[in-house]
């Protein structure tokens, strides 16, 4: 498929609009995920921990171990991500520990944020910095 | 494609009361939909949206995914046995099928 100038010029034009737009309605639906999993409850720290490298190669794997002892339900959200949520996860009675291990893509340098449920209801939440060279999520 | 093939690491025996690692991985595209082909056109999401793990009927881990989990999904986590007996792995596609595996274990 080829494209004349003018063509070409409109798409530039475009698609420079569309990244105007885009980081304030990422960061809005990161907080509603936070209030939908929370259900507006104020998150303490402590308690949870992200293990993340500094700096990611490549935002299309990146390892990510979240270790939350005594957690019944995990959110794991990529703050910078066109939909940021990444996996919720839920422990159940022949659990081992309340630890999880993937591999998650990131569409740039951003927060990490990992926020958990407690077995007596509360919620702490942790963030971490991911330096990506190259990004994830088609980029 | 292939026909997404699962992978399981469990241990042989374990003892009682005492937790060990599982290790999973399994072949998948995990297309995000976010991603456009060369003529522009979105390419539709395809992606493995839960897994779960059971160990004879009881829950180990209940995992709810999305696009921004990498293709072919890796997921390590701990579970702790109290009997011999046989844990499930279940894998839920957006096209609706799931892709199951098995593995026996024992008491040490």
């Amino acid at each position: 498929m080829t494209y004349t100038r003018r063509e070409t010029l409109v798409l530039g034009a475009s698609s420079i609009a569309m990244l105007a737009v885009a980081p304030a309605a990422f960061a809005a639906t990161t907080d509603e995920e936070i209030a939908a999993f929370t259900g507006g409850a104020a998150a303490g720290e402590g308690g949870i921990e992200i293990g993340a490298p500094e700096i990611a190669e490549n935002g299309n794997v990146v390892p990510v171990e979240v270790t939350a002892p005594g957690a019944e339900e995990i959110m794991l959200l990529a703050t910078g991500n066109p939909s940021p949520t990444v996996c919720k996860v839920k422990f159940g009675p022949a659990a081992g520990s309340q630890r999880v291990s993937t591999r998650i893509r990131l569409a740039k340098t951003q927060d990490v944020l990992a926020m958990a449920r407690m077995g007596d209801g509360s919620f702490v939440q942790a963030t971490r910095t991911v330096k990506v060279t190259i990004g994830g999520c088609g980029g | 494609m292939a026909a997404s093939k699962p992978r399981v690491k469990v241990p042989g025996s374990a003892k009682a009361g005492e937790a060990f690692t599982i290790k999973t991985l399994i072949s998948h595209p995990m297309e995000s939909g976010l991603r456009k082909d060369k003529q522009g056109n979105p390419i539709p999401r395809k992606i493995i949206n839960r897994f779960t793990c059971d160990f004879n009927g009881t829950n180990v881990i209940d995992m709810e995914m999305h696009g921004a989990v990498s293709a072919n999904p890796y997921i390590e986590f701990d579970a702790v046995i109290d009997a011999a007996g046989e844990f499930t792995f279940n894998w839920y596609d957006d096209d609706g099928s799931v892709y199951t595996a098995s593995k026996a274990i024992k008491l040490a």
